[in-house]
């Protein structure tokens, strides 16, 4: 069969902060780009990003530096990071954030002009440039509006269905269709860059949206990458839990930094019971003094709200079991005795909104009900932290499908610098690969017709089961069984239930045509939906101790064994249903200077 | 829990009508649960475009009960009691049921000369937040497309998309004519090109924004006033004819290397 097709220097699949900024990189150095998205350009889940991405550029607190960065970064991600991604990310950051002003972002400013920067959960320093709580729209615009003044070709509301090699192995392309027609469309490219985001809505309460189906994570694997630290999955503390129509919904850590509280049912502020040993030296004992720090980081430590993420959905979880949660199986988090509704409404305008319009709760009057929502996966496909290259000739990968750079558990205000720092150096990768010479050729036309006879047979079944009701079965199991609190039996559990899951996807039957049919959209992204639980799984099975956003009941504290060493994923056979092997993946070892650095923290 | 009756408009670029679906409405619940669930349950095949669910991704508008609203932000316990119509965006062509094809929007994007700042110090820009604050309201901007839908200039007169860019980049042309680093004249365009003038001001865009940016009073309003400044001021127009002008046309503003 002949499909539409188009050939380009530089692929680059999904167009949030990673793939654009990616674009831009390549676009810059002469080579043809195209991007696709199977969503309309600028509504990625990157505009869901609210706090602010994270760069120490010292504006606020002039003693902040790349070697603080590197050093949270590394204690929040429990040493289990790419140190490489790491050290670069946090070098790297404040030009990110500086360029992003020549092409038209604007930050909230401090007094003197310069880009002001909000406190975080787990950054010693106020680091996060931000625009009120919609940094992430900030991100996306800018670049969006970067990417199309240069030119580049989106092809928008275009599904990829899986990666192609040519003859020899190397990433030579992929097969797609386009959603408004269901038409199939193929793609040939030098260089493929993935930059498809998280896999998030595999769980019930998400604060991830209907795109976060792990289609890069999958065809990654598929195509001869590792996937490394699948298990660690960040649950953000503050999801909204009431109404149930918006449980999950993001609460941005910004309540926290600024100055909001959690408290249980008899209005305790439990985060005091909670500091792990790890961090006691730097958290305030007493309310007293964890007030005075909002003012003046020197005046006392840190309030215990603002420990690393994994800690505090911990903490709420714990809380909630005990009995102290408040009606809807959350806690409480109160800004509103704390801070004046002006400063509420000027720093938080769209947390205002949201739960105005959409729980008919005031902020600035009550405490808002909030409980742990799945929110970001650590693990990813494992890249080169200089170049983002895969294992796979051809492949690169940036943003949150890359893996290795959060280690066990990502600090707040991290990812959207992330994206632009490694989609700028994936850009790079693919153009230095490119200009090296061994590129793919042709794209294997048998590789092309079986995802084409694979994508069309649930519209042949005589019988079959809706789509909708296996992503519904596929999200609660995954969330009672491989949720925030893990152990050997329900894992066990799971990892059967996960083929029987494979079995009811073999047997989907889709009604309607191909035409813009989200029914058939669905379940074209349930195989990747499905490889990316099976590796999950597998991972928090093999993985007995618990660190970061992996947290075992059956093994309650972290083990230094299992800090020396990934989980990394390959497949047998390349084909969603293939077989998953695992094997050990030596971190990396750290040169003395940034060990030293390290040290000096503990 | 209770039964409401959907009235959703299905069908394509050939025609279509109007079908009934009973379903079941919790409390808290908004539109686009309740197209959701008609999705998971009778009409799988139901189109519809939506991303965040949290207001912020601007997807899934659509007209309901004939007024443009984001689904996601609409409560149904706030609409009338009754029988619910929802139905594509009216001002562009249908792709399938609530989709439309808003192609229309990333043309005009396409149209706009970039922002042209003066090179950048090592150590970034300075710009201070009263400077900022007027263009930040625009960037709030979600693009959910709600204010070109319901401009009559382009709702009732479709030849009149040749020529008009609408509020949506009313907004951006104004955020970029006011941000303090941009050396970038826009202001013949926006009157030549873009249609400024077919606007008069009947604030209906406004009316419909859900991010409640001031479209015309803050952007369309004073981008009226800047044009006719630079093009009807007699004074001004002779000071152009003797010197150069000082900013820079459109078209040098394209493609800028990056830093």
């Amino acid at each position: 069969m002949t499909y539409e097709h188009h050939d380009y220097d530089v692929l680059i699949i999904g167009a949030g902060g990673a793939g654009l900024r990616a674009a831009i990189e390549a676009k810059q150095s002469g080579l043809s780009v195209a991007i696709l998205t199977k969503s309309l350009l600028g509504k990625a889940h990157t505009v869901m990003a609210e706090g602010g991405m994270a760069a120490a550029m010292g504006n606020v607190y002039p003693e902040d530096n790349w070697m603080v960065h590197f050093r949270d970064t590394m204690r929040g991600g429990k040493y289990l990071n790419n140190y490489r991604m790491a050290e670069l990310h946090a070098k790297e950051s404040p030009a990110r954030v500086r360029e992003l002003e020549q092409w038209g972002a604007l930050f909230d400013r401090t007094k003197d002009g310069k880009i002001l920067q909000r406190d975080f959960g787990g950054h010693r320093y106020a680091r996060l440039a931000h625009v009120g709580d919609r940094t992430g729209l900030e991100l996306i615009r800018t670049l969006q509006q970067k990417v199309v003044s240069m030119g580049t070709d989106v092809f928008m509301e275009v599904k990829v269905l899986r990666l192609v090699h040519d003859a020899d192995g190397r990433v030579a392309g992929c097969v797609a269709y386009r959603r408004p027609t269901g038409e199939f469309i193929t793609f040939g490219a030098k260089a493929v860059i993935l930059a498809t985001g998280g896999a998030g809505k595999s769980w019930q309460f998400t604060s991830n949206s209907w795109e976060g189906t792990g289609d890069g994570h999958a065809m990654a694997l598929w195509a001869g990458a590792n996937l490394i630290d699948m298990e660690c999955i960040q649950f953000h503390p503050t999801g909204m839990v009431w109404p149930l129509s918006v449980r999950g919904l993001l609460v941005t850590e910004g309540v926290r930094g600024d100055g909001g509280v959690l408290r249980n049912s008899e209005g305790r502020r439990f985060m005091f019971d909670y500091v792990a040993p790890m961090f006691r030296a730097e958290t305030a004992e007493s309310e007293e003094e964890a007030d005075k720090w909002y003012d003046d980081h020197t005046a006392g430590r840190r309030p215990p709200e603002l420990l690393p993420r994994d800690e505090v959905a911990r903490a709420i979880n714990a809380e909630v079991k005990a009995g102290r949660g408040s009606p809807h199986g959350g806690v409480y988090l109160d800004i509103a005795t704390r801070r004046s509704a002006e400063f509420i409404r000027r720093r938080l305008p769209s947390m205002y909104h949201q739960f105005m319009e959409l729980a008919g709760v005031d902020i600035t009057r009550e405490a808002m009900e909030i409980g742990p929502t799945c929110h970001y996966i650590m693990g990813g496909v494992q890249v080169d932290a200089d170049t983002a290259a895969t294992a796979a000739r051809g492949l690169f990968a940036a943003g949150e499908v890359a893996g290795g750079m959060h280690g066990a558990n990502r600090l707040g205000g991290n990812s959207l610098s992330d994206l632009v720092v490694f989609g700028k150096r994936a850009g790079e990768g693919a153009v230095r690969y490119i200009a090296a010479g061994d590129v793919a050729g042709q794209m294997n036309d048998h590789q092309v017709e079986a995802a084409v006879a694979e994508a069309l047979a649930p519209f042949e079944r005589e019988e079959g089961e809706n789509p909708y009701d296996i992503q519904r079965d596929l999200q609660e199991m995954m969330q009672a069984n491989v949720g925030i609190i893990r152990t050997q039996s329900e894992l066990e559990y799971a990892r059967g239930q996960l083929e029987t899951f494979t079995e009811r996807i073999r047997n989907i039957k889709v009604k309607g045509g191909r035409a813009y049919n989200p029914g058939w959209n669905l379940a074209t992204d349930l195989p990747a939906m499905i490889t990316v639980c099976k590796a999950v799984t597998i991972g928090a099975t093999l993985r007995k101790e618990s660190r970061g956003g992996h947290t075992r009941e059956d093994f309650p504290s972290a083990d230094p064994e299992f800090a020396k060493f990934n989980f990394a994923h390959s497949t047998n056979g390349g084909n969603w249903d293939s077989e998953i092997v695992t094997k050990e993946s030596t971190l990396l070892t750290m040169p003395d200077e940034l060990k030293a650095l390290l040290e000096e923290a503990k | 829990m209770t039964d409401v009756t959907m009235r959703v408009w299905r069908g394509d670029a050939n025609g279509g009508d109007f079908e009934e679906y009973h379903v079941t409405q919790n409390e808290g619940e908004v539109v686009l649960d309740i197209i959701h669930r008609i999705q998971a349950t009778e009409a799988p095949d139901l189109a519809c475009r939506w991303n965040c669910k949290a207001g912020k991704c601007g997807s899934c508008a659509a007209e309901i009960n004939g007024k443009p609203r984001l689904m996601c932000m609409t409560r149904m316990d706030t609409l009338p009691e009754g029988t619910v119509t929802v139905t594509p965006m009216k001002t562009f062509p249908i792709i399938r049921d609530l989709v439309t094809d808003v192609s229309f929007n990333f043309a005009q994007a396409e149209r706009v000369p970039a922002l042209l700042p003066p090179p950048m110090p090592e150590d970034g820009y300075r710009m201070y937040q009263e400077d900022v604050t007027r263009g930040q309201e625009f960037r709030k901007c979600i693009e959910c497309f709600m204010c070109q839908d319901v401009c009559h200039v382009i709702r009732d007169h479709e030849g009149n998309k040749q020529h008009y860019a609408g509020p949506r980049f009313f907004i951006r042309y104004a955020e970029l004519e006011m941000h303090p680093l941009d050396t970038n004249d826009r202001r013949d365009l926006v009157r030549e090109d873009m249609g400024l003038g077919y606007c008069n001001i009947t604030k209906c865009c406004t009316e419909v924004c859900p991010e409640h940016i001031k479209i015309t009073d803050n952007a369309i309003i004073p981008l009226k006033e800047r044009v006719v400044d630079a093009h009807y001021d007699p004074v001004a127009w002779l000071g152009r004819k003797i010197r150069r002008r000082t900013k820079r046309s459109a078209s040098d503003a394209a493609v800028q290397p990056a830093p």
